[in-house]
């Protein structure tokens, strides 16, 4: 049973998120061509840069886009337990983490709308598109992870996997579930939101803390993303001899580490393209997935 | 906190958002003032749930139904805007009366 | 206490940014003003012990503002409001409509004998909801479930230009669908 952590955790879950996001876009730098900084350089560069500044921006909505997206991130994060210990392990914590997931799409929107810009326009409508085709198989397949589990509790779907996991016996949601995490981060094969073709999309414009708010965002977004897999779908804390909160560790780089690799491996995917997909391959088996593990569940 | 504040919001809501949908000429602000409306109506549904009827889910179904006419009255507001933009170029309420009697 | 400090600060959160949907000039202002106003009510149900529904009501309306903002930019002539003008019809006989209502709602509010409190809430307030829709209010929840389908028909069939003729030709025998955008599943 997942219990509600202590009141010091809450300065901690930004600390060890962070850490864990600064940890992966290190290792990405380091995988890049020779040439790429590191975060650390990244921000002390952009903390010194001299700021952007476009015409007739609205400045009002860009900076509560770049702030919402690492707020965002984060207060998904509440519901994510580390070991088998959430910040706060609420009743609906499935419908909770969705929700806060949902922000972003505002969020990168209105980064997207601020500066007054065309390209970083493209960048926003860009993502809208993306999130229409991710999230309703998406929804479907965290559906059916709360499904397996009987509960919108995130730590009752982590107590149903002590045995075998979800990943296992859902395939389907779960690869649906990469594939989305891999879009709500705009990363990888759907980075078009922030695309080179459109000179950053989104981020095209954004100088300075905004941009160091934005990008860190997004991975602080991708490590979320990485993060709930592991209760979802990869049994949370359980595991043999280590400890929950090692297990936790484990898991999420192991996912993270995928995400990044499939970044190297797959070519960007338009998002017009992979909407089709979406609606027509994705939702169907996502249903039919559901469909199954609602079935194991009515019979056992 | 009480029955009477919790529908005092509500109305507040309600009023607020039906100037809004009276007095806007462009189609896309009058729905939000529908929209508006439509939170009032959750707030209400919600607040006699709490302090009137707990025991029973109705309340909590109104709100379902609530949400749920939030959505379709955009979906399909939006698509009649766009049939009547790419039809005639009309955007604006004044100009879209060939149902008037 | 805390709880009714949060509804109050809450409460004209609300009503404030939901008046000020009105009167911002820049749309994407508005429509984010809107869902301001959307959240705190969403928040207002939280505190009244509605927490799934709260929830549900961020994540619909955070996703229906998103969208809705892309359609009042390209349906006003001046979305960003950079050169601010009113669009308003009627402003004094909606403000005497609106006001007139108002007070006759809070007349209602305060004169109405309310009934007293009937039962408790149950342990699972969700899962009382659950029940509730797959057993006394089924035929609601299929009523729902009809009207978001038939939305979801109607609204393709109203704003689309393009039919299957445009796409398979008169006689629907094209090898592949004639489409302006390329790729996807099938083609």
């Amino acid at each position: 049973m997942a219990e509600s952590a202590s009141l010091w955790s809450i300065l901690a879950l930004p600390l060890v998120l962070g850490a864990f996001a600064v940890g992966a876009a290190t290792v990405d730098a380091r995988l890049g061509p020779g040439s790429v900084p590191g975060p650390g350089r990244e921000v002390l560069r952009l903390l010194v840069q001299q700021r952007r500044v476009t015409n007739a921006a609205d400045q009002l909505l860009l900076r509560l886009g770049v702030t919402l997206l690492p707020v965002a991130a984060v207060l998904a994060a509440v519901v994510v337990p580390f070991g088998f210990t959430a910040l706060s392990d609420l009743p609906d914590g499935i419908v909770w983490f969705n929700a806060m997931e949902a922000l972003a799409w505002a969020a990168v929107w209105l980064a997207g709308w601020g500066p007054n810009s065309a390209l970083s326009m493209i960048g926003g409508y860009r993502f809208l598109a993306q999130g229409l085709a991710y999230e309703i198989p998406h929804m479907l397949a965290i559906t059916t992870a709360a499904l397996g589990a009987e509960s919108l509790r995130v730590g009752a779907v982590v107590d149903a996997q002590s045995g075998l996991w979800f990943a296992v016996w859902m395939p389907v949601a779960f690869v649906i579930y990469l594939a989305s995490a891999l879009a709500m981060a705009f990363w990888g094969p759907f980075d078009q939101p922030v695309g080179s073709d459109v000179a950053g999309g989104a981020a095209a414009e954004l100088s300075g803390v905004d941009r160091i708010l934005f990008l860190g965002g997004r991975w602080l977004l991708l490590t979320v993303a990485a993060a709930a897999a592991v209760p979802l779908f990869l049994g949370g804390g359980h595991g043999p001899l280590l400890p929950g909160w090692a297990w936790t560790l484990i898991k999420t780089a192991a996912v993270l580490a995928l995400l990044l690799w499939v970044r190297r491996r797959l070519p960007v995917l338009r998002m017009d393209r992979y909407m089709e997909v979406a609606w027509v391959a994705l939702t169907p088996l996502a249903i039919v997935q559901a469909l199954v593990v609602a079935l194991v569940v009515l019979g056992r | 906190m009480s029955l009477e504040v919790v529908m005092l919001l509500a109305a507040a809501l309600l009023c607020a958002g039906l100037f809004g949908a009276l007095t806007q000429q462009s189609i896309v602000m009058l729905m939000m003032g529908l929209e508006l409306m439509l939170g009032g109506v959750i707030v209400a549904a919600a607040g006699a749930w709490h302090y009137i009827a707990p025991g029973s889910a109705d309340g909590q179904v109104i709100v379902i139904v609530a949400v749920t006419a939030m959505a379709l009255e955009m979906a399909m507001g939006f698509a009649i805007v766009t049939a009547l933009f790419r039809k005639r170029e009309i955007d604006m309420t004044d100009m879209a009366a060939e149902l008037k009697g | 206490m805390l709880s009714d400090g949060a509804f109050y600060v809450l409460s004209v959160l609300a009503v404030a940014s939901g008046g000020l949907v009105f009167v911002f000039d820049s749309m994407a202002r508005a429509t984010f003003s809107l869902l301001t106003s959307l959240l705190c009510v969403a928040g207002v149900v939280i505190l009244l012990g509605l927490d799934y529904l709260g929830i549900v009501i961020v994540l619909m309306m955070t996703i229906e503002m998103a969208i809705m903002a892309v359609f009042m930019i390209m349906y006003m002539m001046n979305p960003a409001g950079l050169m601010p003008m009113t669009m308003v019809h009627n402003a004094k006989g909606a403000g005497l409509i609106c006001g007139v209502l108002f007070a006759l709602l809070v007349a209602g509010i305060f004169l109405a004998p309310w009934p007293a409190i009937k039962g408790r809430p149950p342990e699972d307030v969700t899962m009382d909801l659950g029940l509730s829709l797959m057993g006394p209010q089924m035929l609601t929840m299929m009523t729902l479930g009809m009207a978001l389908f038939a939305t979801i028909v109607s609204s393709v069939v109203l704003a689309t230009r393009r039919g299957r003729y445009d796409r398979l030709g008169d006689d629907l025998d094209a090898e592949a669908a004639d489409d302006p955008v390329r790729g996807g599943v099938g083609r």
